[in-house]
């Protein structure tokens, strides 16, 4: 009896109506969480996942040795490599294509690779204007390597001690 | 200046007294237009608020020039018939739905006298025009030729009527106490101070009409007629560019008139609560109403939406044992003379 007079009450005086209006009453002068992209940017992590490179080694030799490690992990199947002997005798790729529309951006091609080639840059912001851009050759990935170098390298080692 | 008053003795009277209403209606409806607009921006900045975003700021200043970013994007995008469709129909929904919420602004004074039309049934004429107001999203839900367009029509048209009978019912009780149905009246019945507003009296049927009310506007949390978690958008699901902004400006002006009717009804319109201290005034009755559009938009930020046996369940089985409850009280107080009711 005392149950049901209290239910009553309660929902005849809008109790809980006027506490969920206050929660939200409250936040109405709350500090605001919104980052106003292009001008302010959130942190990124020394892993984050974004547009793909191919680094080289100080003395300017490319890493990749075409093991294709990275082509068989692939789970989208985004990674096509191609390889011949070199007049050195070392193997190298002769094409090293990722589709960036197939890629998922999961990392395993970084994680399989034996010699630290083919990683993931923290750039996020890229565009395509037209059909075949998708697709990074090898000279694009190296490219981008190269202008990056210093900040994969920082990445790296900044997250070398939890590997 | 003396060829243009010739031009005007010349017309006939019919015709003069047509372009003199016609400038009358044009002097309420360009205000509500852009009181519409940039409801839309306030509501979209207060739950932005409310959600600890900052909402809107791109376009303009503060993001002030977003309604018109909004307006001009829907004016230039296609409308798109769906096959299949009853065109006419299709066409003539939205306008169904827009023109009443427009009329019902003919009987609503804005001050002392300052009123489109003075008629005698303003409140039954406001009763019957957003009531009309639901048979446009009916048609553009039937006329869509889409199961979600058609189930939003059938949900919005059997809450509209639960609502109905307990929105006019509460609006009873006013007349109870105020013996008109003039607005103007009403009005002037609830003069001297805070003390002598009919929301005193009428408490619970306030609250009943004013939830009846944001149920009637299809605003949250009694939106199941376009609840998008389920029937993407309901009634509107096949409508784009001006044709949806139309139902949208519909939308929006009823949430005025509803909040300006409570305003009027319960709160004493444009009367000052310390008439001894500050006077009466046009500003009383928009800062009130802006009270109650606040509330709408606090409303829609705070509660998650009815389901839909609930929404029949409040409407069918509390509002209206509430307000007949509350009337038969009234009554007997009236017959007696008790207190506030007189």
């Amino acid at each position: 009896m005392f149950a049901k007079i209290h239910y009553y009450l309660k929902s005849f005086l809008f109790l809980e109506l006027l506490k969920g209006m206050s929660v939200t009453g409250r936040y109405f002068f709350g500090r605001k969480f919104t980052i106003q992209y292009p001008e302010q940017k959130t942190p990124i992590s020394p892993r984050f996942r974004g547009l793909h490179a191919l680094r080289r080694y100080a003395n300017g030799e490319e890493r990749c040795i075409a093991c294709k490690l990275c082509e068989a992990v692939c789970p989208a199947l985004a990674i096509t490599i191609e390889s011949e002997q070199r007049a050195d005798g070392t193997r190298r790729t002769t094409r090293y294509d990722i589709d960036l529309f197939k890629c998922i951006y999961c990392g395993f091609c970084e994680e399989a690779c034996p010699v630290d080639s083919i990683v993931e840059t923290n750039i996020f912001e890229y565009h395509f204007e037209n059909r075949g851009e998708n697709i990074m050759t090898k000279e694009k990935l190296l490219e981008i390597g190269d202008q990056y170098e210093a900040q994969l390298a920082a990445d790296r080692s900044a997250d070398a001690p939890y590997r | 200046m003396d060829f243009l008053i010739s031009i005007w003795e010349w017309l006939h009277e019919y015709v003069q007294y047509t372009i003199y209403s016609g400038v009358k209606a044009l002097i309420i409806l360009l205000p509500l237009f852009i009181v519409v607009a940039y409801y839309t921006y306030a509501e979209r900045k207060v739950i932005g608020y409310m959600q600890v975003r900052k909402g809107p700021n791109r376009v303009g200043p503060k993001g002030l020039l977003q309604p018109f970013a909004d307006m001009f994007k829907l004016m230039f995008k296609e409308i798109i018939i769906p096959t299949n469709s009853n065109r006419y129909l299709f066409i003539i929904a939205p306008v169904i739905t827009f023109a009443p919420a427009m009329a019902a602004w003919a009987v609503i004074p804005f001050d002392d006298g300052l009123v489109f039309s003075d008629i005698n049934a303003g409140l039954l004429y406001i009763l019957a025009m957003t009531s009309v107001g639901v048979y446009g999203v009916i048609i553009a839900g039937w006329a869509s030729n889409s199961k979600y367009a058609l189930l939003g029509a059938m949900r919005s048209a059997a809450q509209i009527v639960a609502y109905e009978i307990a929105m006019g019912f509460a609006l009873v009780g006013v007349l109870m106490v105020s013996g008109s149905l003039n607005l103007g009246e009403i009005v002037a019945k609830q003069s001297g101070g805070l003390g002598n507003w009919f929301f005193i009296p009428l408490l619970p049927l306030f609250f009943v009409y004013f939830i009846s009310g944001v149920a009637e506007t299809n605003r949250a949390p009694f939106d199941v007629a376009e609840g998008e978690s389920e029937i993407v958008a309901g009634f509107h699901v096949e409508y784009s560019g001006m044709t949806f902004a139309v139902f949208f400006l519909a939308e929006y002006a009823n949430m005025i008139l509803i909040s300006m009717l409570c305003a009027l009804l319960f709160f004493g319109g444009w009367l000052s609560p310390w008439p001894t201290v500050f006077g009466d005034g046009i500003g009383w009755l928009f800062g009130k109403t802006a009270v109650f559009m606040l509330l709408l938009l606090w409303f829609r930020a705070t509660f998650p939406r009815y389901r839909y046996d609930q929404i029949m369940r409040l409407g069918w089985k509390v509002l209206l044992p509430v307000t007949i409850f509350w009337l038969f009280v009234e009554g007997v107080a009236i017959y007696f003379k008790v207190g506030l009711f007189v």
